[in-house]
C-alpha cells in the first residue's frame, strides 16, 4: 500500500500502448514558469488587498527558515520512498535530530550541531530499516513506533543531559548559531525598491531581498542537498539501482542488485536528512534551542511536500516553499495577512477555472469555480481567520494539496510493498 | 516412454561441445521433489524447446540453470566447462541470459535504465551505453529512443527490451520462459523471425513452452519433462503434436468428452450488449451478447488478454459495465452488486484462486464463509454460524476429496489442486443456477483435474448452466456444448465442439478463422493433429 | 488450540521481555538501579489511589485501542484517534453542559454525541481515501493538528468556554449528566464508564468473530480482491470502518469527563491515540489481548510518578512503550514466518503431496 493510490494502467495483454504524455517543456522551464506565476498571484493579491506583508522580505526570510526543515524532511522522504520504503518515522528521526543538534551545538558549535543532528537522525533510520527491511514489518507501523521512540528517547536524554544545564527538562540551553551572510549593497537597494511600494517591482524586490539577506549556511547546505539528491538519484549508478528497488525490486534482484543493501542505505540517508532538518529547526529557532515538541508534525508536512513534488527534488522544493510560506506569513505579520491568502486562493482558483475551460474539462472547471466562490465568500464574510487556527495553516493547506493532487501523481511503483529476497517468479 | 536421441538435421557443422549440458540435476523442496535426475543437452546455435505440463519442473530447472537456485545434485556444463552458479550474476558471466515469462521491467524507468540496471559497469550509464544499445537494438528488431519510458511500450516491444537486456550483458545462450504466452499471432511470428535471424548469428536459445504447435514451428529439438524428470529429446519433424502431448502427460490423455446433451430451452444467463471501457474510453468489452441455458456449458475460447477476465468480472459485478444488461433467469441484475448476484444464484470459480477465491491465512472453514456470509448454512441473519460452516466444510472436504489434515489449517497450506477443489465445492454448495468457471483446472494436477471435470459434468446434468473460460482447448472442446471465440473484446466466431479441433479454434482465436453467414466457424476437416 | 494460544502469547511475551531488558540497560546507563526501579513500580500499586487510577486508565486505553483495532482489521491506520477523541470530548462536554435532561437519558445523549462527533472528525479522511486515494495516515495526522486548533477556538471565552478559577473550561455538566462511579473511599473512585469499556470490548469481540459485518471487515483487510469477489463492497467497508473507529475514539475522553472532571478543560489529556495504536498492535486486535495490553500500558503510565520519586527519569516508561510497539511487530513477523514454514512442512509430509513452495510456479 503506497502513500497515494494511482489509477491502474491498461490491463496486460491489450496490446495498445497507453497514450503518450506530452512534455512540452523541460523540467527547469516549468519550474521557472511556476515561480513567475506564483509571484504574479502574490503581487496581485498584495495590491488588491493592500497587504504588503505578503511579499515582504521578512516574510520571505521566515519562509526560508520555516521551510528548510520541511524541505529536508521532504528530501529524506524522497530517498526512502524512491527505494520503496515508506518512512512515516521522519518525525521521530527529526526529533532525534533536534536533540543531537542541540547536543552537538553545545559542544562544538553549529557545524557539529548539523553533523550530530544527521547522525542521530540516521540512528532512527537504522532502526526503521532493521524492522522493515530485515523483518518485513509494515512500514507505517514501524514508522509510528519510531515516532513514539524518538520522542521518548529525546525526552529521556533531555532530562538526563539538558536539565542540569538549563534547569528545564523540556529545553536545552541555546546553542551557537551560524554566522549569516548578506549581499550588502544589493540588499539595501532591494530594500529601497521594496519600500517604494510599486506594483510587482516592489513585490519581486521584497521576495528577492528575503533570499539574499541574513542568509544562513543552512540554506546553502539545503540547496546543495537538493541538487545532490537529483544528481545522485537520477544520474548515477547507485541512484539507478536505488530507484529500481522502488520500482520493481524483483526485477532488480534478478539483475543482481542487492536490494536489501540499497534499501538500508536509502532509509539511513532518509533519517540523516530528517536529522539535518532537525538541526535546521534548532538553528533557526529563536532562541536556538532544542525544545520538546518543537517539530510540531513538520516531518509529516515534509512528506506532504514530497507528494506535492511528485517524489522529485525540484517539486519538493516548491512544496516546502509553499508550506514554509504559509507558516512564515503567520509569523511575520498576523491574522489579517493570512486572511489575504484566501484572496490569493480565489485568484488561483479563477486561473484554474480558465485553464480547465481551455482544455475543455467542464466538470473540473465547474468544481474549481465552486471552490473559488466558496473561498471568496469565506474571505468576504470574515475579517480575519480565528487565531487559534493559524498555527495549523500548513496542515490545512496540506490537506487541500493532498486532496487535489492525488490524481496526477506517480509514486514509485513498489512503494511500501514488502519485499523478501527470493520471492521472484 | 521412448528415449529418442535424434541426429541433428542441421546443415551447419556439428560442434562436439554442446552449448549447455545439464546432467543428473536433482532439486528438492520441503515435501516435494521438483527435479529428479534431469539430463539436457543443447547444441550451439539451435533453438531447443523444453516442454512439460504445469508443475513438471521446467521453471525450477531453468532457475537452476540461471543461478537463481542451486541444484542438490548434478552438474552444469557451459561450452564444455563445468560451472557452479551461486547467483544470476555468475550465470550472466558464463554467457547465459534469461527472459522471464513475467517481464522484469520497471515501468517508470526508461528503456536505457532498464537495460543497464545491474550492468552499469559494462558501458556506464551514459553515452557509451546508449550507443551499445542502439547497436544491439537492430538485432532484436527494436526501433525506438532508449529514453522512452517502458510504460509506453506494448507487450511485444517490452519482450524485445527483455531480450536486449540479455544481449547487452553478453549472453550467447538465451533462455525464453513461455515467451508467447502474452503475444498475439503476428507478434509470435515476428518473434520467431527474430529468433531465426539471431540463431543464424550464433545465438543459442532454450525455449520453454507448453504450446506444442508453436514449439514445433520454431524448435530444432524438443526435450520433454514430466514430473521432474526428462522423458526424452525428439526432432520436431518426426513427431506429431499428439505424440508430444502424450510424452508430456504420460498415459492416455484424460478426455473430458461429454456425450449426451443435457441442454434445455430454459435461459438462465442472458447478456445483452455488454460494454466495458477503460478510463480512456477504449472498449474492453464491445457490446457482447450471449445466452446460456440450463444444462448447458458455454465455453469461451480466446488468447489471454482479449477480454475474458473482464467479461467474467463484469458478469459477477466486480467491474461496472458501461452499458448493456445482465439477466439471470429473467431477473435484471445489471445494477446489482456482487453479493446480490451471488445470492441470486451465481457461483464463481475465479481464475486466480489465491487472489480472488481464498483468504490464504484463514482456516478452511473461514474460507467456506467467503461469498456466503449472508446465507445458510454459514450464517444466520447478521450473525455467522461457525458450527454450520465447520460442518459444511467437512462435507465439502469429503465429497470433493480435498486432501487436508483438517479444516483448521490455513488455506495456504493446501496444494493448488486441493485449494481448487475446495473452491469448487464451496461454489457448488450454494445450489447455484449458474456457475462461472474461469480456468478451473489451471495449476491443478491431473488427478484433481479429472475429478473437477466430473463435478462440472454432474452439475450440468442436474440442470446447472455453466460459463466456462479456459485456455486449455482440449478442456474447452471436451466439456462445452457450444463455444464462442473472443478476440479483442468481441465475439468473432461460434464453434461446434463436436466437430472443431484445437487447431481450428487456435486460428479463430488469433484472428485467422473463417466464419460462415451465421457466425459459425468453418472448420478444417483434417482429423490428424499434424502441422497445419 | 493450545498450540495456537501458546504461539499467540509468545510474540508479545518476547516483545515485553525485550523492551524490559532495553529499559534496564538504559537505566543502568543513567546510573539508576533497574531492580529497585522495578520494585518501586510494583510496590506503588498498593498505595493510595494508584490501583484505582490504573483501572480507570485501563478503561480509557481499552477504548482507544478498540478504535485503533477496528481500523487495523482493515489495514487502515487511524492515527487520527488523537483528534477524534478531542473533538468528541469537547463537543460532548459542550452539549452536556448546555442540556438539562433526566439522569440516564442525559448521559446517553452525551455518549451518543461524543461518538457522532468523533465519527464526524473521521469523515473527511474517509472520503478523501475512497475518492482521491489519499492515505489515511497523512490525512488523519493533519486532522489531529487541526483538532487542536478547533478545540482552542471553541473553548475561547467568547465561544463556549468559561473561566473557572485559573482554568478555562466548558460549562460544567450538571449532576444529571454525571455518571456515578464506585466509591472506594480513600482508594479513589472507579469511573462508572469503566463498564462501558468492558461492554465495548465484548461487543467488539462478538462483532468481529461472529457477525457478517466483522467477517467482511476482516476479509477486506486480509485480501481486498478475494473480498470483492466474495461480494464485499470495499469502498463502503473503508468508510464504515473509519467512521466506526472515529466513533469509538470519540468515547475515549468520556470516562474522565463524565466520571471526574464534568467538563472539558485546557488540561485535557493527550497521547491516548498513539497509545491506542500501540496497544492494539500488542494485543493483536484481540479483545482479551487489548485488555491486558491496556492494563500494562496503564501500569507503565502510573509508574512514571513513582519513578520520579526515586530519581529515575520517568521517560523510561515512555521509551518502554515505544520499544514494545516496535519489538512486538518484529517478533510477530518472526513468529509468523517460523509458524507458516512449519505448518507447510507438516501438511506436505502428512499428505505426501506436492506442496508448491512459495515463489516457484510451473
Amino acid at each position: 500500500m503506497s502513500m497515494v493510490e494511482v489509477q491502474p494502467s491498461t490491463p496486460a495483454g491489450m496490446t495498445m500502448a497507453p497514450p503518450p504524455r506530452r512534455r512540452i517543456l523541460p523540467g527547469w522551464a516549468i519550474f521557472a514558469l511556476g515561480i513567475v506565476a506564483v509571484v504574479l498571484v502574490l503581487a496581485t493579491t498584495s495590491y488588491l488587498t493592500g497587504e504588503p506583508a505578503l511579499t515582504s522580505s521578512s516574510t520571505m526570510q521566515n519562509t526560508v527558515t520555516l521551510g528548510l526543515p520541511i524541505l529536508l524532511c521532504g528530501l529524506g522522504g524522497i530517498w526512502a520512498e524512491r527505494s520503496g520504503m515508506i518512512n512515516i518515522g521522519l518525525e521521530g528521526m527529526m526529533i532525534l535530530g533536534t536533540w543531537g543538534a542541540a547536543f552537538g551545538g553545545l559542544h562544538g558549535g553549529p557545524w557539529l550541531a548539523v553533523l550530530l543532528g544527521a547522525v542521530f537522525g540516521a540512528l532512527g533510520g537504522v532502526l526503521h530499516a532493521i524492522a522493515t527491511v530485515t523483518y518485513g514489518v509494515n512500514h507505517i507501523v514501524s514508522g509510528v513506533a519510531i515516532n513514539l521512540l524518538g520522542a521518548g528517547v529525546a525526552k529521556y536524554l533531555s532530562t538526563l543531559i539538558f536539565e542540569p544545564l538549563s534547569d528545564n527538562p523540556r529545553d536545552s540551553p541555546p546553542i551557537e548559531r551560524f554566522d549569516t551572510f548578506s549581499a550588502g549593497g544589493f540588499s539595501d537597494w532591494l530594500g529601497d525598491l521594496e519600500s517604494q511600494q510599486r506594483v510587482v517591482i516592489s513585490d519581486v524586490a521584497g521576495l528577492t531581498r528575503g533570499l539574499v539577506t541574513r542568509v544562513s549556511p543552512m540554506l546553502i547546505i539545503a540547496i546543495l542537498l537538493v541538487i545532490a539528491t537529483y544528481f545522485v538519484l537520477w544520474h548515477s549508478r547507485f541512484g539507478l539501482r536505488l530507484r529500481s528497488c522502488g520500482e520493481n525490486p524483483i526485477a532488480a534482484e534478478s539483475l543482481g542488485v542487492n536490494v536489501y543493501l540499497h534499501k538500508y542505505l536509502a532509509v539511513i540517508a532518509s533519517g540523516a536528512l530528517a536529522g539535518v532538518g532537525g538541526a535546521a529547526l534548532v538553528l533557526g529557532s529563536s532562541p536556538s534551542i532544542y525544545s520538546e515538541g518543537q517539530t510540531a508534525n513538520r516531518g509529516f508536512i515534509g512528506l506532504a511536500a514530497m507528494i506535492f513534488g511528485n517524489w522529485r527534488p525540484g517539486g519538493t522544493l516548491a512544496g516546502a516553499g509553499l508550506f514554509g510560506y504559509a507558516d512564515g506569513l503567520r509569523l511575520s505579520s498576523g491574522p489579517e495577512t493570512v486572511h489575504a491568502l484566501l484572496y490569493a486562493a480565489v485568484i488561483t482558483a479563477g486561473a484554474l477555472v480558465i485553464w480547465q475551460l481551455f482544455r475543455r474539462k467542464w466538470t473540473t472547471a465547474a468544481l474549481a469555480a465552486v471552490g473559488a466562490v466558496v473561498v471568496y465568500a469565506l474571505y468576504y464574510a470574515t475579517d480575519e481567520l480565528p487565531t487559534e487556527f493559524l498555527p495549523y495553516t500548513p496542515h490545512i493547506i496540506t490537506l487541500v494539496v493532498l486532496a487535489l493532487a492525488a490524481q496526477r501523481l506517480r509514486p514509485p511503483a513498489a512503494d511500501g510493498v514488502p519485499y523478501r529476497r527470493g520471492e521472484g517468479d | 516412454m521412448t528415449d529418442t536421441d535424434v541426429d541433428p538435421a542441421t546443415t551447419s557443422d556439428t560442434p562436439a561441445v554442446p552449448a549447455v549440458a545439464l546432467a543428473g540435476i536433482t532439486k528438492r523442496f520441503p515435501g516435494v521433489v521438483a527435479n529428479s535426475d534431469v539430463h539436457l543437452s543443447v547444441r550451439v546455435g539451435e533453438v531447443h524447446a523444453l516442454c512439460g505440463e504445469n508443475g513438471a519442473g521446467k521453471s525450477t530447472l531453468m532457475k537452476i540453470l540461471y543461478g537463481m537456485q542451486p541444484p542438490d545434485e548434478g552438474t552444469i556444463e557451459v561450452d564444455g566447462k563445468q560451472v557452479r552458479f551461486k547467483s544470476p550474476s555468475d550465470a550472466i558471466r558464463a554467457g547465459i541470459g534469461m527472459v522471464h515469462q513475467h517481464f522484469m521491467l520497471a515501468d517508470n524507468l526508461t528503456v536505457l535504465e532498464n537495460v543497464v540496471l545491474g550492468a552499469e559497469g559494462m558501458y556506464g550509464i551514459g553515452k557509451r551505453a546508449r550507443a551499445r544499445i542502439r547497436d544491439l537494438a537492430g538485432a532484436v528488431g527494436l526501433d525506438l529512443d532508449p529514453s522512452t519510458l517502458v510504460e509506453r511500450l506494448g507487450v511485444a516491444d517490452r519482450q524485445r527490451v527483455e531480450i536486449l537486456k540479455v544481449l547487452y550483458r553478453g549472453a550467447k545462450i538465451v533462455i525464453l520462459d513461455e515467451p508467447t504466452a502474452v503475444l498475439v499471432p503476428q507478434e509470435v511470428d515476428e518473434l520467431f523471425d527474430t529468433l531465426r535471424t539471431m540463431r543464424a548469428d550464433g545465438y543459442t536459445f532454450l525455449f520453454i513452452s507448453h504450446k506444442l504447435d508453436e514449439v514445433r514451428a520454431i524448435a530444432d529439438s524438443i526435450t520433454v519433462i514430466r514430473r521432474g524428470t526428462t522423458v526424452g529429446t525428439v526432432d520436431p519433424k518426426t513427431v506429431t503434436s499428439r505424440q508430444l502431448a502424450e510424452m508430456m502427460v504420460g498415459s492416455e490423455l484424460p478426455s473430458p468428452e461429454t456425450r449426451t446433451s443435457t441442454v434445455t430451452d430454459k435461459e438462465i444467463l442472458r447478456v445483452d450488449g455488454l460494454t466495458l471501457r477503460t478510463p480512456d474510453g477504449r472498449p474492453l468489452l464491445d457490446s457482447l451478447d450471449l445466452v446460456v441455458h440450463s444444462g448447458e456449458v458455454l465455453g469461451i475460447a480466446g488468447v489471454e488478454g482479449n477480454g475474458q477476465t473482464e467479461l467474467v468480472e463484469t458478469i459477477m459485478g466486480i467491474r461496472k459495465a458501461a452499458g448493456g444488461k445482465v439477466l439471470l433467469d429473467g431477473r435484471d441484475l445489471t445494477k446489482a452488486g456482487t453479493l446480490a448476484r451471488r445470492e441470486a444464484g451465481i457461483g464463481y470459480i475465479p481464475e486466480d484462486r489465491t487472489r480472488h477465491g481464498l483468504l490464504l491465512t484463514q482456516p478452511l472453514w473461514a474460507n467456506r464463509i467467503l461469498g456466503y456470509q449472508t446465507r445458510r448454512p454459514t450464517s444466520r441473519g447478521a450473525f455467522l454460524d461457525v458450527a454450520g460452516a465447520r460442518k459444511d466444510t467437512r462435507r465439502i472436504v469429503e465429497e470433493f476429496d480435498v486432501r487436508t489434515p483438517g479444516i483448521e489449517v490455513a488455506a495456504a497450506s493446501l496444494s493448488g489442486g486441493n485449494q481448487q477443489k475446495l473452491v469448487i465445492g464451496r461454489e457448488l454448495s450454494g445450489e447455484p443456477v449458474l456457475l462461472i468457471a474461469s480456468h478451473p483446472t489451471r495449476g491443478v494436477d491431473v488427478g484433481a483435474q479429472a475429478a473437477i471435470w466430473d463435478h462440472i459434468r454432474n452439475a450440468r446434468a442436474a440442470g446447472l448452466a455453466v460459463l466456462l473460460v479456459s485456455a486449455d482447448l482440449d478442456e474447452l472442446i471436451g466439456l462445452s456444448d457450444s463455444i464462442k471465440v473472443m478476440l479483442r473484446g468481441k465475439f468473432v466466431a461460434d464453434a461446434e465442439p463436436s466437430s472443431v479441433t484445437p487447431e481450428d479454434l487456435g486460428c479463430a482465436m488469433t484472428g485467422a478463422g473463417v466464419v460462415d453467414d451465421s457466425g459459425l466457424l468453418v472448420t478444417d476437416q483434417t482429423a490428424d493433429g499434424g502441422t497445419p | 488450540m493450545n498450540a495456537r494460544l501458546r504461539s499467540s502469547l509468545l510474540a508479545p511475551a518476547l516483545a515485553i521481555l525485550f523492551s524490559a531488558l532495553l529499559c534496564a540497560v538504559a537505566l543502568l546507563a543513567s546510573g539508576a538501579n533497574p531492580g529497585s526501579a522495578l520494585k518501586v513500580m510494583i510496590g506503588q500499586v498498593g498505595e493510595g489511589q494508584v490501583a484505582v487510577d490504573i483501572v480507570n486508565s485501563t478503561a480509557i486505553y481499552i477504548l482507544a485501542a478498540l478504535a485503533a483495532a477496528i481500523g487495523f482489521q482493515m489495514n487502515l491506520l487511524n492515527i487520527g484517534i488523537e483528534g477524534q477523541y478531542r473533538v468528541g470530548a469537547l463537543v460532548a462536554a459542550i452539549v452536556g453542559g448546555a442540556l438539562a435532561l433526566p439522569p440516564m437519558l442525559h448521559w446517553l445523549v452525551i455518549i451518543l454525541v461524543a461518538a457522532v462527533a468523533g465519527a464526524a472528525w473521521a469523515t473527511l479522511p474517509a472520503i478523501l481515501k475512497v475518492t482521491r486515494g489519499v492515505h489515511e495516515v497523512l490525512s488523519t495526522i493533519m486532522m489531529n493538528a487541526i483538532a487542536f486548533g478547533l478545540a482552542a477556538y471553541l473553548i475561547r471565552r467568547d465561544n463556549f468556554g468559561i473561566l473557572i478559577g485559573n482554568n478555562v473550561s466548558t460549562k460544567p455538566i450538571p449532576e444529571s449528566g454525571q455518571v456515578p462511579g464506585i466509591d472506594l473511599g480513600d482508594r479513589g473512585t472507579i469511573f462508572g464508564l469503566v463498564f462501558l469499556s468492558v461492554v465495548a470490548a465484548a461487543v467488539y469481540g462478538v462483532v468481529m468473530n461472529r457477525t457478517r459485518f466483522g467477517f467482511e471487515l476482516k476479509a477486506s483487510g486480509l485480501s481486498p480482491t478475494a473480498a470483492a469477489a466474495g461480494g464485499v463492497n470495499a469502498k463502503r467497508m473503508i468508510v464504515v470502518s473509519l467512521l466506526v473507529s472515529g466513533a469509538i475514539a470519540g468515547l475515549v475522553g468520556l470516562p474522565e469527563i463524565l466520571g471526574r472532571d464534568h467538563a472539558y478543560t485546557l488540561n485535557f489529556a493527550t497521547g491516548y491515540g498513539f497509545a491506542g495504536i500501540g496497544i492494539a498492535l500488542l494485543g493483536r486486535n484481540h479483545p482479551v489481548g487489548i485488555a491486558f495490553g491496556s492494563l500494562l500500558w496503564a501500569f507503565l503510565d502510573k509508574s512514571k510518578v513513582a519513578l520520579d520519586n526515586v530519581g529515575v527519569p520517568r521517560e523510561i516508561a515512555t521509551i518502554m512503550q515505544g520499544a514494545i510497539v516496535l519489538s512486538v511487530v518484529v517478533s510477530y513477523e518472526i513468529v509468523k514466518r517460523v509458524e507458516l514454514a512449519a505448518e507447510q512442512r507438516k501438511v506436505g509430509q502428512a499428505m505426501g503431496t506436492a506442496t508448491e513452495p512459495a515463489g516457484s510456479s510451473s
